[in-house]
């Protein structure tokens, strides 16, 4: 599954990053293959979501999410 | 001796400008770096004897130039060699702030770490063994909690008591540097290279938090606490729009206008009435008189009856952002703004445009690409400023007196609509690009630093003041000369004025939407002055008294021109199509002179002066002449 298809309360682990214009600047966030990623909640309509990884929150749109593999761990 | 130079580095939400000005006060100058629209902080103190100039350099995630920040301090590593560099680090977000130490490291760059709030990291159940990160990192690591004075005056002792040579990088890190060397001379693509980088260091990372940090699992904190109300579910909507209710009240009820009308009653009624006496008392040449009078102190007044509105909106967004709200405005809007191609970073400075452009137009450099930035400069003047509203009000109470709430209504939406629309045309024209992206922190919520929430409302402010103030005070001084002067020399008439001519030579574009009067042709000019200059030029060149025009007192002042020229000059179609031109055409000069420096263009001041001129102008059209189609008078 990607981080597109995840839930709020979710906690998963990446897998692979997608080829995508952003595949930098996610990795530089530290969205490396490894990283535990809980999601936390998303906005009132759904998009963009918020998701918590080394001890800190970020948004991302689902679009972006959708090139993160991910496994769920809980 | 010569003085320390010190650059102080880090991530944004560190709390670093809150270190800097600690460090510096007051004693801080702010410019821009060459070429960029990032502020350039540097300031400089002496401490025990010794002199120490700090840079506040911006802050940013890497050093990789993928942004104007990351530039900015990629091109001064490159170019400078200060004494000490401190790389500030926020302790509860340690891993992923480690990110860009480990590769200002790999740059041979020497650096103190410096851990900032440390009690919010403890409280998060994030314990650092200093001495451990110390050892592995080979470079002094000290410790700060963000708004403690004391805490950071500790670092004084260090820039003038470290030296820097003592310290060597250890094996481990250097295992890593061998490692970076072997990526690069692997032969991979560049891009494939980059990766495997960004990826050999966090695995550095991932060692060094093993070794020196211990988490503790801890439960929710107030942040997510808070977010599953704020950013979170349809309840998030309500609370932001009662947020910026609460604000626009704030600056446009409570302390911003008011203090702004004081003033200007002050500049009005004491300033000069006592100009004038001064300088007929010592037998001054009239036009000096008049140049004075109605030249310099009205646009000195005009320039200081923003300041209070400006000052207190930028002191409560100041203070907003400072708590970490913002960045959930951005993330709750971006679905919204998406659609018109825009981020939701840009919904903040349009917010503020429907108080005053000139904030809003500023606003426009938070935002990430220059594609945004541009965009939400060139789309905010059609947006319905205070200023404009007086207009809408009188003409609407005028000539639609049953319908002033529905003509109201509709021109904020006409304004909303066309800058949307703009919004598009532009993004897929001028700004053609790749759809612009949406990837930001969401800080946790902090108690802003008052320090800094004060600095930097007194630098915007003092921004505006000078760069806008000059501009408008030649304008100020010009609309003036043409209102005073014609061929043969001055005049009391201003219906002989240039400006009358100008008028009535402006006016003649104005046939095919029906209000080709001098009049109306002169307003129009005034108005690139100030809004606020349409209904009180308008008032005045159709005969009523000064006293009889106020802009707060729409309907009296309605009363009153109903019994002038006005009345007849207009039908109800072309006051509908002046209302749609005034409320489209050219923002006033501060906002032209805000769009200067912002794009740091002419071109670009010039084309936003040109474009929503023609934008208005075809709206006018439209309404007037399929209004008549329509069989409207």
């Amino acid at each position: 599954m990607t981080l597109k298809d995840t839930q709020p309360g979710m906690v998963v682990r990446i897998d692979a990053l997608g080829e995508s214009a952003l595949k930098q600047r996610l990795m530089t966030m530290g969205l490396i293959p490894g990283t535990r990623v809980e999601i936390l909640n998303s906005a009132p309509l759904g998009d963009p979501i918020a998701i918590r990884l080394r001890s800190y929150n970020l948004a991302m749109r689902r679009d972006d999410a959708a090139s993160i593999q991910v496994t769920q761990l809980k | 001796m010569p003085a320390i130079s010190v650059a102080l580095t880090g991530n944004p939400n560190t709390g670093k400008s809150t270190i800097f000005n600690e460090l510096t006060g007051a004693r801080q100058k702010i410019g821009n770096w060459p070429g960029v629209t990032v502020d350039k902080k540097v300031g400089l103190i002496e401490y025990k004897g010794r002199k120490i100039s700090v840079v506040d350099l911006p802050g940013t995630y890497s050093i990789n130039a993928r942004s104007q920040e990351e530039q900015v301090v990629s091109d001064y590593f490159a170019e400078n060699k200060p004494d000490i560099v401190v790389n500030i680090i926020d302790a509860s977000n340690i891993s992923r702030n480690l990110f860009l130490t480990v590769q200002l490291m790999e740059n041979g760059i020497p650096l103190i770490l410096n851990l900032n709030m440390m009690d919010e990291a403890e409280r998060h159940g994030i314990k650092i063994n200093e001495s451990k990160l110390e050892e592995i990192f080979g470079m002094p690591v000290t410790s700060t909690v963000g708004r403690d004075n004391k805490s950071v005056k500790v670092l004084l002792d260090v820039f003038t008591n470290t030296r820097m040579a003592n310290y060597q990088p250890s094996k481990i890190f250097q295992e890593h540097l061998d490692r970076i060397n072997q990526i690069k001379a692997s032969g991979e693509s560049q891009e494939k290279i980059d990766e495997e980088i960004i990826t050999a260091r966090y695995d550095f990372i991932d060692k060094v938090m093993n070794a020196a940090v211990t988490l503790n699992v801890a439960d929710k904190g107030l942040t997510e606490k808070l977010d599953s109300y704020l950013a979170n579910g349809f309840l998030a909507l309500p609370i932001m729009v009662a947020m910026f209710y609460l604000l626009f009240q704030i600056a446009f009820e409570w302390v911003g206008q008011p203090l702004a009308d004081l003033l200007g009653a002050f500049f009005e009624e004491t300033v000069a009435p006592w100009a004038a006496e001064v300088m007929a008392a010592a037998g001054v040449a009239d036009w000096m008189q008049s140049l004075v009078s109605d030249g310099i102190i009205v646009g000195v007044g005009s320039v200081l009856s923003f300041v209070p509105l400006i000052f207190t909106l930028f002191l409560c967004l100041s203070f907003l952002d400072g708590t970490g709200y913002m960045a959930r405005v951005a993330f709750v809007m971006d679905p919204i703004m998406r659609r018109v191609g825009l981020t939701g970073k840009g919904i903040m400075p349009l917010i503020m445009g429907y108080g005053c452009g000139v904030p809003a137009i500023m606003g426009a450099r938070t935002l990430d690409t220059h594609k945004d930035r541009m965009i939400s400069i060139l789309i905010t003047p059609f947006l319905t400023c205070s200023a404009k509203v007086p207009i809408i009000a009188l003409f609407a109470a005028m000539f639609f007196p049953d319908n002033v709430a529905n003509i109201v209504f509709a021109m904020y939406f006409l304004g909303l609509a066309t800058a949307i629309i703009m919004a598009k045309v532009l993004g897929e024209t001028a700004f053609k690009g790749r759809e612009s992206t949406f990837l930001l922190e969401l800080p946790p919520y902090r108690m802003p630093d008052l320090k800094t929430v004060l600095l930097e409302t007194w630098e915007k402010g003092k921004g505006y003041l000078v760069k806008a103030g000059t501009i408008i005070f030649a304008m100020s001084v010009a609309i003036w000369f043409l209102s005073s002067f014609n061929s043969d020399g001055m005049t009391d008439e201003m219906s002989e004025s240039y400006l009358a001519g100008i008028g009535s030579a402006t006016a003649t574009i104005f046939a095919p939407q029906g209000f080709d009067t001098w009049e109306a042709g002169a307003a129009v000019v005034t108005g690139v002055l100030a809004k606020e200059a349409v209904v009180s030029t308008i008032g005045i060149l159709y005969g009523a008294d000064e006293e009889a025009v106020d802009t707060d007192d729409a309907e009296g002042t309605a009363d009153v021109l109903m019994t002038t020229g006005m009345a007849t000059a207009f039908t109800p179609l072309s006051a509908l199509a002046f209302m749609v031109f005034t409320q489209l055409y050219s923002p006033c000069v501060t906002a032209l002179g805000t769009i200067k420096k912002e794009a740091q263009s002419w071109k670009w001041m010039a084309f936003a002066f040109l474009y929503t001129c023609a934008v208005a102008w075809v709206a006018a059209l439209l309404v007037y002449q399929v209004g008549r189609l329509l069989g409207f008078q």
